[in-house]
């Protein structure tokens, strides 16, 4: 098991300074030069200009800069954002638990809703059941999720009022945050109605950002199911006169559920992909907004270092994914 | 196709003709056993011929649209479809905010969406398949260096990095469709790989290499068609993951720029009126959707019927 996991992690390291080249490079590929682009519209005098250069380390040799990024980046060091002056890293990690947190509800409502889907449809395979659960988790795999996220603001927030189209709570309510998470902030505060306001707010992004995850965990489940319910060992049960709830719900769905955690932990690059839409149409202060508010507003260090983080995230998620997997199922391992 | 030859051929008695043993009538053609499993799947079939129709209408856009696409009638901005209160036959899906004909713009946006899946499809496959082939053929340091670099790619979030891109590149529709098929392209690298590394220890590949074959010959003439079934596959989900992707930079305005009838950049364009007008919203999404929801179908019959893993007894 632990050669396993070093030989996981020996992957993971040069994938590592993979994604930080990348993310280094990214600056440095955009048409002009860093400070000028820092200086944006104003433009600045060439003393100054050249100052800056060397306050920055842009004349060194370009190994030179990017070990001083990559040493940057273990300290916990992302640079300077060039439209609010603060560090990137702070700035990130403010916003991040607001991601965090709309991506587990999404990742919840999309198990809850997606693996008894699935169940149903492997059960009751080719019947109706079957065919509407299916052509339902297709069009969802389909969906333009921004364009379902409009659809649902017209019903839900247009046409009955029900929720709200945009944030994280009513502006009605203050309170410090402490743990970034709102529902769990609103709680603690003790203000009436706080949490059911953060409730309200979080639903329609959650349906909009749970939606894919949710069309591919069915589909997913189904087909584990199907492989699982033909294997001796279910038919043993069956044949001992096990009833069709134990031996589909017990037998069948333990086994079924081990490539259905993998995908659950490989759709985390789908969140932040869908992160970056969600978060944008619901005004969601989230680091997906904040990537795309940065790119409009040519803050290329905000822009460089949620590149990075977002990267980083993913890469550890797969990676602890694939170690668990090595965990449940030994046959990977070898 | 010529992947089951190897082994049909295997199981035949030796010495015994081919002919005698089943008659020419009774082995259907590549292409006819192939249309006879993707008919197997209806949905396929719905898929394809909503797909064709899409690319008739992507074809024919110049006869068929009753507008032009960026006319602006000024005298019906926002006009409500036909069948609603205010509408007229004149604008069958009513007018954006700018009195642009909705149906004149959905149905050159067909050309686009049609564009992009092409032409994404080309890059990412194109380049894709070659550096696979390179990477099975080379073994040794040149493919460890080619996965480890497609493993920095994957670890993106596909959406942003084709974002990220565009921001270096500047936002257009080429650089956007540049960027989504550098970003697909990893899965097809990935795919010719596995298969190139399934098929060289295989006979035929064998006796060529003994017959004297050149490398190149081996890969593109020998072993590539016998890769394709996979690609194939990928080609087609990849061609809805385009359009999705191109109409999400598009929406987010780092795409297609106004005044292009693209669907994604009119949702961008309607984004304000989402609760005054529904028609301008909900209609370039539907058209998405249809088309992204037909060649998905049409891709899951390419898959039964094209991978021999999934194939059914």
């Amino acid at each position: 098991m632990l050669s396993f996991i070093l030989r996981r992690l020996g992957t993971f390291i040069p994938t590592f300074i993979g994604v930080s080249i990348v993310s280094f490079l990214f600056i440095r590929l955009l048409p002009g030069d860093p400070i000028l682009l820092m200086a944006g519209e104003r433009g600045m005098s060439a003393e100054r200009h050249a100052q800056l250069m060397v306050q920055f380390g842009f004349d060194q040799p370009l190994i030179t800069q990017y070990w001083d990024y990559l040493t940057g980046i273990l300290r916990g060091d992302l640079g300077i954002s060039f439209k609010t002056k603060r560090p990137v890293w702070d700035e990130f990690f403010a916003l991040f638990p607001a991601t965090l947190e709309l991506s587990l509800c999404a990742i919840v409502f999309a198990v809850v809703l997606g693996i008894p889907a699935g169940i149903i449809a492997a059960v009751k395979r080719g019947k109706w059941p079957d065919q509407v659960l299916m052509s339902t988790a297709l069009v969802g795999y389909s969906m333009p999720i921004f364009w379902w996220a409009l659809l649902l603001i017209i019903l839900f927030s247009g046409m009955l009022g029900w929720t709200p189209v945009s944030g994280r709570i009513s502006l009605m309510f203050f309170f410090p945050s402490g743990t970034g998470f709102m529902l769990i902030d609103s709680l603690r505060s003790g203000q009436a109605g706080a949490f059911a306001s953060a409730v309200e707010h979080l639903i329609l992004p959650t349906i909009v950002l749970g939606t894919i995850p949710l069309a591919v965990i069915a589909r997913q489940t189904r087909s584990a199911m199907l492989e699982v319910l033909s294997e001796d060992y279910v038919r043993t049960a069956k044949a001992k006169g096990l009833g069709p709830l134990r031996v589909n719900g017990l037998h069948a769905l333990r086994n079924a559920l081990i490539p259905v955690i993998t995908v659950i932990g490989l759709s985390v690059g789908t969140l932040m992909a869908g992160a970056i839409l969600t978060e944008t149409i619901f005004s969601w202060p989230g680091v997906g907004k904040w990537m795309v508010e940065g790119i409009g507003s040519r803050d290329y260090t905000a822009v460089q270092g949620g590149l990075l983080m977002i990267a980083l995230i993913v890469m550890v998620v797969n990676l602890v994914v694939d170690v668990l997997y090595g965990l449940i199922n030994p046959k990977i391992r070898r | 196709m010529a992947s089951t030859d190897a082994t049909t051929d295997s199981s035949l008695p030796e010495g015994s003709k081919r002919d005698s043993m089943l008659p020419d009538r009774l082995r259907p053609s590549p292409f006819k056993e192939f249309w006879g499993y993707f008919c197997e799947n209806r949905g396929a079939i719905v898929g394809l011929f909503v797909f064709v129709a899409f690319i008739l209408i992507a074809l024919f856009a110049d006869v068929l649209a009753p507008h032009s696409a960026t006319e602006q009638y000024r005298d019906a901005l926002l006009q409500p479809p036909a069948w609603q209160d205010g509408g007229s036959t004149r604008f069958l899906l009513g007018t954006d905010a700018v009195g642009r004909d909705m149906l004149s713009r959905l149905i050159y946006g067909a050309r686009y969406s049609f564009f992009i899946g092409v032409i994404v499809v080309v890059i990412s496959a194109g380049t894709g398949v070659l550096i696979g082939l390179l990477a099975g053929f080379a073994r040794g340091w040149v493919d460890t260096l080619i996965m480890r670099l497609m493993d920095v790619l994957l670890a993106f979030p596909s959406l942003l990095l084709a974002l990220v891109m565009v921001a270096i590149l500047g936002p257009s529709l080429i650089n956007a469709m540049i960027a989504i098929g550098i970003v697909l392209q990893p899965h097809y690298v990935r795919l010719t790989r596995a298969a190139v590394m399934q098929e060289l220890p295989k006979d035929y590949v064998t006796s060529a290499r003994v017959v004297g074959a050149s490398r190149l010959r081996l890969m593109f003439v020998t072993v590539l068609p016998n890769c394709l079934a996979p690609i194939i596959v990928q080609a087609a989900l990849s061609f809805s993951t385009a359009i999705l992707d191109a109409a999400a930079l598009g929406f987010l305005g780092l795409g297609a720029q106004p005044p292009t009838p693209e669907w994604g950049t009119m949702l961008a364009d309607a984004r304000e009126f989402v609760l005054r007008a529904w028609w301008v919203v909900t209609f370039p999404g539907l058209a998405i959707l249809i088309n992204v929801l037909a060649i998905n179908l049409m891709g899951d019959g390419l898959r039964d019927a094209l991978d021999p893993k999934l194939k059914r007894s």
